[in-house]
């Protein structure tokens, strides 16, 4: 392994920023945390005596909790904070909260915001506290990112000329573009598909294919990745679409349409949580395509490993094999 | 006032509004007001006058920006009417018109005379208040515009909120006409904006930011042009940002509807490129937009669309700044940069220097109707001397505006306001190595 594949940096901020060498080893270490998930033991003493915070200041369950479970299975301290119980509802500044944390010296700030670039400002402010980024806005959730590549890759067996097509709101989906960012640096085809009006513009000046019509999209595709409509997070008034059924008829994704436009092996993914019969009928979340709940396992594996990297724990050992 | 006769000496005078460009001598007499402008004069000196020795420098009326924010009252922790007046006389203008959204919003007589009143007693510069449009800015109903007129108020405008009543918008065209003064809009239809924090494009996509697509300018802009034709009244397109919008202009000048545009230095030198990794000192509305924008901007500054150069300055201090980008404060200083960005694009060859000292002087003048960005006898000396050997590295700690929010930190612009002159008092002076303001400035200057 040559030296710029491993993983140097103090924070995980997004795909957009990684090489391609350090997202495959980030792949490549989570494959090797996976196999621990599925011991006995699940618990390593590799993070002993480190601390986590999550600094969750937006609602989430499963990427709250897989964090947490990865945290604890390498056996680091964790501290919880949400946005209703913290002094960010008082008023504090998210800057203004993150120092008062860091003070008290944790390892790793794990950081939900809703607002665009929040967990990079968090990386500037706090030089000595290393920043993994659970979802920033619209921005990017790069830890889902690497568990969906990881969770393709597993399918796969690997990414060159391979098609992956993301469907639904990918404006206000930072889920998309950390999928977009990353399949596109390992060598993925990427389609997205929606209606015009949840398609960012600029996609195709970054190498994506831009679709309005499922059946185009998916044909030939590897993967489908529908996305979450998230009625939380869309503004109100936008004016995106009539009506959940008439979405759904355009772009969500039953058993018909799979048969008949879809390759037999079409693996189906979505980052949860579900709205049944929206993006997904109940027979494709819970058929055979669907590799829903491979990509939340893989979720732990892949959280253990950006929090082991960041630490440096690979430097570490690299440089004790070493010596 | 110094009392006593002055005479700025041997400098290239520059003034558009008479045509001068050559070596002469500004004469200026007891009572602050350009007496006569011409060579040879320095032999009616005795020792009696004041000397300023221009030699080697550029002579020009006194700047002047019909767009600025200066916070007081109200707001007072980002700006007030003095450490702008400093602000704008360190960049050489001796005339700012601001806009009418502080706290309370200068919707009323009384707060026209508290700005001016302010403004006197500082003495450095002259502050010309831009009366609300409506209440409040609430874009309900008309403000009393007479009652502020009457205290001094030069224009109406509901400046940071656009008017999206199309009905008040009309009336306020046609009221607007018994004073003469025009309307300066903040065209953005809100609708159209959505939220948005940014330019609509490739980066807003990038950054996972709401972007703001050009239409939500160019739609307003439209609207207010026909407005203005089917008035008579006449509006000005405040910071222009868009192709669309200065085509707009372009066309309906040449219809002859009464219709004039303002640019702002930022939106001529920056692209959305420069909010890099959500860079707030790059926010601002309208939004920095695209290369083609930019060029068109640039483009109407050059024929003539676009009158003015106006700056926008908009002060705001880290605590509304250094916070996610979508929760920043829109704006940035510019009085004191201003005249060395525009000075870029005469060394870019945009156009000539003329014409930046007309972007500056005359042209805003000319479109609000004021007496000033002027040399002609009898008008108040307002007087800016520029060295054009010097150089400007903008630091923001050294900025005289209270807020230091400014993308352009560690830019190295053209050259350099040497000196400032309002009524004929030197109000600002370059002292070999930092800028006086100011009882300072006379001092700096006088050995």
């Amino acid at each position: 392994m040559s030296g710029d594949e491993y993983f140097r940096r103090k924070d995980l901020l997004g795909l957009r920023f990684l090489s391609t060498g350090e997202i495959t080893h980030i792949l490549d270490v989570a494959e090797q945390f996976r196999g621990l998930n599925l011991r006995t033991i699940k618990k390593v003493p590799t993070l002993r005596g480190k601390s986590v915070v999550h600094l969750f200041l937006e609602p989430s369950t499963r990427t709250r909790t897989s964090f947490d479970i990865a945290a604890k299975r390498l056996s680091a301290d964790t501290f919880s904070i949400s946005g209703s119980g913290s002094s960010t509802s008082k008023g504090e500044t998210l800057v203004d909260t993150a120092k008062n944390l860091a003070a008290m010296h944790p390892d790793i700030i794990v950081v939900r915001h809703r607002r665009a670039g929040g967990a990079l400002m968090l990386s500037k402010e706090l030089p000595d506290t290393c920043i993994i980024n659970a979802g920033d806005g619209a921005c990017e959730h790069p830890t889902q990112g690497l568990l969906d590549l990881l969770t393709v890759r597993r399918a796969l067996g690997g990414f060159r000329g391979r098609v992956v097509t993301i469907v639904g709101d990918i404006t206000h989906s930072r889920v998309a573009r950390s999928n977009i960012w990353g399949l596109l640096k390992v060598g993925a085809r990427v389609r997205v598909c929606g209606p015009p009006t949840l398609i960012p513009p600029g996609l195709v000046e970054h190498g994506v294919e831009v679709h309005h019509d499922l059946k185009e999209a998916i044909d030939g595709a590897d993967v489908v990745m529908a996305l979450r409509i998230q009625q939380e997070r869309i503004p109100r008034g936008g004016h995106f679409f009539p009506t959940l059924r008439e979405y759904s008829r355009l772009y969500g994704l039953n058993r018909d349409k799979l048969k008949n436009w879809a390759r037999k092996d079409v693996v189906i993914m979505h980052p949860g949580p579900v709205n049944r019969g929206v993006e997904l009928e109940p027979e494709v979340i819970d058929g055979e395509w669907s590799v829903i709940l491979d990509q939340v396992e893989n979720g732990v594996a892949v959280r253990m490993a950006c929090m082991y990297l960041v630490l440096g724990g690979e430097r570490a050992a690299a440089q004790e094999g070493r010596g | 006032m110094s009392g006593r006769p002055t005479i700025v000496a041997g400098g290239r005078v520059l003034d558009p509004d008479s045509g001068h460009d050559g070596i002469a001598d500004v004469v200026i007499d007891r009572q602050g007001r350009i007496k006569e402008v011409a060579p040879g004069l320095l032999s009616q000196a005795d020792d009696k006058w004041q000397v300023i020795d221009a030699t080697g420098k550029w002579v020009m009326p006194g700047l002047v920006d019909i767009h600025v924010h200066l916070r007081e009252p109200g707001h007072e922790y980002k700006e007030t009417i003095e450490t702008g007046s400093r602000s704008a006389v360190a960049g050489g203008f001796t005339t700012i018109a601001c806009m009418a959204n502080t706290i309370p919003v200068n919707d009323t007589g009384a707060v026209t005379r508290f700005m001016v009143d302010r403004a006197k007693r500082c003495g450095l510069a002259r502050v010309l208040p831009i009366a609300a449009l409506s209440k409040g800015l609430r874009g309900e109903s008309l403000a009393e515009i007479s009652d502020m007129v009457d205290e001094g108020a030069v224009a109406i405008s509901d400046d940071g909120m656009p008017v999206m009543d199309a009905h008040l918008m009309r009336r306020g065209l046609e009221y607007s006409k018994i004073f003469g003064i025009p309307i300066s809009v903040h065209e953005e239809d809100s609708c159209l904006a959505h939220g948005g924090c940014m330019n609509e494009g490739a980066t807003s996509t990038r950054l996972g930011l709401p972007g703001i697509p050009n239409a939500a300018e160019d739609v307003m802009v439209a609207r207010d042009i026909l407005l203005a034709e089917l008035t008579g009244g006449h509006v000005h397109i405040a910071h222009i940002s868009t192709a669309g919008a200065v085509r707009l202009v372009r066309e309906a000048q040449a219809r002859g509807v009464p219709v004039t545009a303002e640019a702002a230095p930022h939106h001529f030198v920056l692209t959305e490129e420069a909010v890099g990794d959500y860079d707030t000192d790059a926010k601002m509305a309208p939004p920095l937009r695209a290369l083609a924008d930019r060029d068109a901007v640039l483009a109407g500054l050059a024929d003539g669309t676009i009158c003015a150069i106006a700056t926008d300055h908009a002060p705001h201090p880290a605590q509304d700044k250094h916070v996610e980008f979508e929760l920043a404060a829109n704006g940035i200083v510019g009085l004191e940069t201003a005249w060395g960005l525009t000075m870029q694009q005469v060394e870019a060859g945009t156009f000539d220097l003329m014409a930046a000292v007309r972007l500056l002087t005359s042209g805003p003048s000319t479109c609000f109707g004021l007496d000033t960005g002027t040399l002609r006898a009898g008008r108040t000396a307002d007087v800016t001397i520029i060295d054009p050997e010097g150089t400007q590295t903008v630091v923001a700690s050294q900025l005289f505006s209270k807020s230091w929010n400014t993308p352009f930190k560690g830019w190295t612009l053209p050259t350099r306001v040497h000196r400032t002159l309002f009524g004929g008092k030197t109000v600002y002076a370059w002292d070999g190595e930092r800028g006086q303001v100011g009882a300072a400035a006379a001092r700096a200057q006088r050995g």
